[in-house]
C-alpha cells in the first residue's frame, strides 16, 4: 500500500522535474550549477558574495528586461552600451551645472529615450534593419558622450546623488531592488498586456501581425524608446555607483545583455521570449563570472569560458527542440 | 499488380496527440491513390513519415518489398520518394531556376554552371507547361505559379513514388487541368502516386483507388472507384451524412454597408466600384491574377490606393492601415495563411484573440485571460479545431486547423464587413458546411461578407451576388437568379484564352 504511494510520489516528482526541464531547462541547469558551486567553491555561498553577485548582474538585468522585448519582436539593439555611457555623462554634466539631482536623472533617462526613439523610428518607418541602424547610432551616441564630457570622466559633486547606486534598503543594495522591480514590471507587461502580446506576435510573424490590425510601427518605436530609456536609467545608476560619468564605460555590454537573454532561451528570430529565461540567463552569466573570480581564473580564460557556455546553452536548447518534435 | 509502397502498422505520436494509429495499406505502381479525411486526420503526417521528415513511432514502411527506415529526407529522396508538401518551401528571393535546382545545381570547374541550370529549368518548366521566365524571382510569382514551381521541383528527381499534399488548393481550374494531365502521364509511366485532397471531385477524376482516414485511423480503402459515390466518401470521412454542403438559405438584405467608388491602385487596370449591403454575401470570382486580392488589400489598407473613395455606413473609410480598418469594423481574412495569417510560435489561444482582445481590455492595457480562454474554447468547439489544448502552438496544427484558427480570429471580432479570401482552402467538407452556416448567421445580424474564392461551385453555392473580375477590372455583377457556370466562366476568362479552354477541356 504505502509502497505504491511512494512510487506514486516518485513518479509525480519525476514528471514534475521532466516538465520543468521541458519548459525551462535552463532553470534546472542553474539550480544544479548553483548547488555545485556552493559546495565546491569556497566563499561562494556567503551573504557577502551573494550580494556582490546580485550587484554585479544588476546592470545587465535591468537592460535585459527591455532587450527581451526587442528580441521578442524579432529585432535587437546594439546601441545600449553607448546609451549607458552617454546618459551617465549627460546626467553628471547636468547635475554639475544645475545642481539638481532630479534634473540630472530625468535628463539621463530622457536622453536615452530620445536615442531609442530615433532607433525605433528609423527601423520602423524607413524599414532599415536593426543591425545597421543601432550600429550606426551606437557610434554617434558614443561620440556624443565624448563631446558632452570633453573626453574624460566627469566627477559629480552632489553627494546625495550617490545614494541611488550605493545606498541600500533592508540590507540589499538599491541596484538589486531596482532590478527586481524591473523584472516584475516587465514580466507583467510581457504576459498580461496587449503591449507584450503584440510584441510577441510581431516577432512570430510580422506580416500576420500587421494584417491582424496591430499597429506594428507604433509598437516597434515604443519598444526601442523604452529600451533607450532603460539603458539611460542604467547609465544613471552606474554613474551614481562610480560617482562620475564615464564616456568610455561598458564596452561590450550590449552583447552581454543579448547573450544573457539567448542563454535563457529567448529566440533570436523573435516570438519566443520567456521572462524567466532572461532572469536565469542573466544569473548564469553573472554566477559563472563570479565563481571564476573567486577561483582566481585569469581574465583571458574567462572570455573563453563565457563564450563556450553561451554556445553550449544554445546547442542544448536546439537539441531539446529537435528531440521534442520527433518523440 | 503487386504493391510497390506498403505501410505496415504505422503509428505516430506527438506530445499529447495520437496522429496516426496502426496504418496498413499499400500503393501500386501505375496507380493514383487518393487519400482523404478530415482536417487533422493524419494525412500530412503519413506523408511526412514517407518523406523521412518524421520517424514513425511504431511500424515501418517498405518500398518494393524492402523495409525502409529513413533517417532523414535525403535518404527518402535517394530511395525515390518525392513529396509535394501542403505548405510551400521556396526561397522567395531566389530565382525560379535556382529554386528548382536548389541542392543539386549543375557545376563546371566547381562553379555553378548558369547556362546549364537555365536549360534544365526551362525544360522542366516546359514539362509542366508553365510559361515563366526561369530568371524571375519567386516572390514575383502568384501563389498558383509558386505551387506549380514546387511541383516542377519535386518532379525533377525522377522519383518512383510521388505524393501530392493538397496540390490544387491554390491552383485555378486551368492549372489544375494541367496538373491532372501531368499526373496521368506520370502514372502511365508506372509511378506510384499518392494524392491528398479535400476536393472530392478531383479524387473521382484522377484516382484509381481511395483510402479514407479518420482521427488517425484508416477507415477503409475503396478498391474500385465505381463502387463509391461522393456521399459515401463524405459519410466515411465525417461520420455523418452531408447532403448539401452549401445549405444556402435566403436572408433579408438591408441598406448599403460598404461602398467602394472608383478605387484604383497597383494590380488593377481600371478603377473598381461596388457595394455590399447588410445581410449580403457578395462573391468575388476571377482567375488567379484577376486582381481580387489586390483590390481587397487596397480597401483594407495593406497597400495604398492611388485614387477612389471607400465608405462604411455612409461615412468615409479610406483606411491607410489594417489597424484603422479593424477599428472601423472591416476585417480581412488573408488567402496565404502561412505568410499573412498564423503566428506559428504562439498558441492557438493567442492567435485567436490577437485582435478581439481589445474588447475585453482592463485598465487600458491589461488583457483578460479568462475571457480570452472562453472565446478560444468556444471556437475550438464550434469549428471543431483539432488541438490537444488551447495552449498548443499553432505551427503544430494540421494545415486545415490552422486555417480554422484564423477564421476564429475574425469571427470573434466585432465585424461589420468581413472579407474572406479563399476561406475554405484546405478545409474538409464537414467544417466547410459549418463555416457556411456561420457566414449565413453573421449576415443575418446585418453584417456583410465579401467572399473571394477560386472554387466556382463554392462562390455559386454561398453568394447572393457575384462580381466577376478579369485582368484587373470588374467586368460583371450577377444576381443569384442569373448564376450559371458557363456564364461566369466565360466572363472570367481572358478573351484570347477562351479558345484555349475548349482545348484543355478535351
Ligand atoms: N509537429 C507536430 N507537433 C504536434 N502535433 C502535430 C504535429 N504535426 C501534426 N500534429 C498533429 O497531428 C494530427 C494530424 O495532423 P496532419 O497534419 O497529419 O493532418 P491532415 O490530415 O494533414 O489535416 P489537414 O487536412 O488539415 O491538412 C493533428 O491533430 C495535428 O495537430
Ligand atoms: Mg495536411
Amino acid at each position: 500500500m504505502s509502497n505504491t504511494a511512494v512510487k506514486q510520489t516518485n513518479r509525480t516528482v519525476l514528471t514534475l522535474f521532466k516538465d520543468l526541464w521541458e519548459k525551462s531547462g535552463m532553470v534546472v541547469i542553474y539550480i544544479i550549477l548553483f548547488i555545485g558551486l556552493s559546495i565546491f567553491v569556497p566563499y561562494f555561498f556567503t551573504l557577502r558574495n551573494m550580494i556582490g553577485l546580485g550587484l554585479s548582474v544588476s546592470m545587465v538585468g535591468m537592460v535585459a528586461c527591455t532587450m527581451l522585448f526587442c528580441l521578442a519582436s524579432g529585432d535587437f539593439d546594439l546601441s545600449v552600451e553607448n546609451i549607458v555611457a552617454f546618459s551617465g555623462v549627460f546626467c553628471a554634466v547636468i547635475i554639475n551645472t544645475t545642481g539638481s539631482v532630479v534634473l540630472g536623472v530625468i535628463g539621463g533617462v530622457l536622453g536615452g529615450a530620445l536615442f531609442g526613439l530615433i532607433n525605433g523610428t528609423i527601423i520602423a518607418k524607413a524599414g532599415i534593419n536593426a543591425l545597421i541602424t543601432t550600429l550606426g547610432m551606437a557610434q554617434i551616441i558614443r561620440g556624443l558622450g565624448f563631446i558632452v564630457s570633453g573626453g574624460s570622466a566627469v566627477g559629480i559633486q552632489k553627494v546625495s546623488f550617490f545614494a541611488i547606486g550605493n545606498g541600500s534598503f533592508l540590507g540589499l543594495p538599491n541596484p538589486i531592488w531596482i532590478t527586481i522591480v524591473c523584472f516584475i514590471i516587465f514580466g507583467v507587461l510581457l504576459n498580461n498586456t496587449t503591449y507584450g502580446k503584440n510584441t510577441l506576435a510581431m516577432g512570430g510573424n510580422m506580416e500576420a501581425a500587421r494584417l491582424a490590425g496591430i499597429g506594428v510601427n507604433k509598437v516597434k518605436i515604443l519598444i526601442f524608446s523604452i529600451q533607450g530609456a532603460m539603458a539611460g536609467f542604467a547609465g544613471v545608476v552606474l554613474a551614481s555607483r562610480m560617482t562620475s560619468g564615464q564616456p568610455n564605460t561598458s564596452v561590450g555590454f550590449s552583447l552581454d545583455v543579448i547573450s544573457a537573454c539567448v542563454l535563457g532561451g529567448v529566440s533570436l528570430s523573435g516570438g519566443i521570449a520567456p521572462i524567466q529565461g532572461a532572469i536565469v540567463g542573466v544569473l548564469i552569466m553573472g554566477t559563472v563570472q563570479n565563481a571564476m573570480n573567486l577561483m582566481n581564473i585569469p581574465t583571458f580564460y574567462q572570455y573563453v569560458v563565457r563564450g563556450a557556455i553561451l554556445l553550449i546553452a544554445v546547442l542544448v536548447d536546439k537539441f531539446k527542440e529537435t528531440h521534442r518534435s520527433s518523440i | 499488380m503487386t504493391p510497390y509502397l506498403e505501410f505496415n502498422s504505422v503509428g505516430k505520436t506527438f506530445p499529447g496527440v495520437r496522429a496516426l494509429n496502426e496504418i496498413t495499406f499499400n500503393i501500386k505502381q501505375g496507380e493514383v491513390h487518393g487519400l482523404v479525411g478530415e482536417n487533422g486526420a493524419g494525412k500530412s503526417t503519413l506523408l511526412k513519415i514517407l518523406s523521412g521528415a518524421h520517424p514513425p513511432t511504431e511500424g515501418y514502411l517498405s518500398i518494393n518489398g524492402e523495409q525502409k527506415d529513413f533517417k532523414n529526407t535525403r535518404s527518402a529522396i535517394d530511395s525515390g520518394v518525392a513529396i509535394i508538401y501542403q505548405e510551400l518551401y521556396l526561397v522567395p528571393d531566389m530565382s525560379v531556376a535556382e529554386n528548382l535546382l536548389l541542392g543539386h545545381m549543375p557545376k563546371k570547374y566547381g562553379f555553378v554552371d548558369h547556362k546549364k541550370m537555365k536549360k534544365i529549368a526551362q525544360d522542366q518548366l516546359d514539362f509542366i507547361m508553365e510559361d515563366i521566365d526561369p530568371a524571375k524571382k519567386i516572390k514575383e510569382l502568384s501563389i498558383a505559379q509558386r505551387q506549380m514551381i514546387e511541383i516542377a521541383k519535386a518532379l525533377l528527381q525522377d522519383s518512383q513514388i510521388i505524393a501530392f499534399d493538397e496540390p490544387t488548393s491554390s491552383l485555378s481550374d486551368k492549372e489544375t487541368k494541367r496538373l491532372f494531365k501531368i499526373i496521368k502521364n506520370l502514372s502511365e509511366n508506372g509511378k506510384a502516386i499518392i494524392y491528398v485532397s479535400h476536393r472530392l471531385e478531383e479524387i473521382f477524376e484522377i484516382c484509381n483507388r481511395v483510402t479514407v482516414f479518420r482521427d488517425g485511423e484508416r477507415v477503409q480503402t475503396f478498391e474500385n472507384m465505381k463502387e463509391v459515390t461522393h456521399d459515401i466518401l463524405v459519410s466515411r470521412m465525417v461520420g455523418r451524412d452531408i447532403t448539401d454542403v452549401y445549405s444556402y438559405r435566403p436572408r433579408p438584405q438591408g441598406k448599403c454597408i460598404l461602398s467602394v467608388k472608383e478605387v484604383m491602385g497597383d494590380g488593377l487596370k481600371k478603377p473598381a466600384s461596388f457595394e455590399v449591403k447588410q445581410g449580403e454575401i457578395l462573391g468575388f470570382f476571377g482567375l488567379v491574377g484577376a486582381g481580387r486580392t489586390e483590390l481587397m488589400r487596397l480597401i483594407y489598407g495593406i497597400d495604398q490606393k492611388s485614387g477612389g473613395k471607400v465608405k462604411i455606413d455612409n461615412k468615409p473609410a479610406d483606411h491607410s492601415s489594417p489597424r484603422a480598418s479593424v477599428e472601423n469594423g472591416l476585417m480581412y481574412c488573408p488567402e496565404d495563411r502561412k505568410y499573412d495569417g498564423i503566428i506559428p510560435v504562439r498558441s492557438v489561444d493567442e492567435n485567436i484573440n490577437i485582435s478581439a482582445r481589445r474588447h475585453y481590455i482592463k485598465a487600458g492595457i491589461f488583457i483578460d485571460k479568462k475571457k480570452e480562454a472562453e472565446n478560444t474554447m468556444k471556437f475550438i468547439k464550434q469549428l471543431d479545431i483539432k488541438t490537444p489544448s488551447k495552449d498548443q502552438l499553432v505551427g503544430n496544427l494540421s494545415g486545415g486547423n490552422q486555417q480554422k484558427v484564423i477564421l476564429a480570429r475574425w469571427l470573434s471580432e466585432d465585424v461589420k464587413i468581413l472579407i474572406m479570401d479563399e476561406p475554405t482552402r484546405g478545409i474538409d467538407v464537414g467544417t466547410k458546411n459549418e463555416i457556411y452556416h456561420l457566414m449565413y448567421n453573421l449576415t443575418e445580424e446585418e453584417k456583410g461578407i465579401i467572399c473571394i474564392s477560386s472554387d466556382l461551385p463554392e462562390v455559386m453555392g454561398v453568394s447572393d451576388r457575384i462580381i466577376i473580375m478579369r485582368e484587373g477590372e470588374i467586368v460583371a455583377s450577377l444576381n443569384r437568379s442569373e448564376f450559371s457556370e458557363e456564364k461566369i466562366l466565360s466572363l472570367a476568362l481572358p478573351v484570347d484564352e477562351e479558345k484555349n479552354r475548349s482545348e484543355i477541356n478535351e
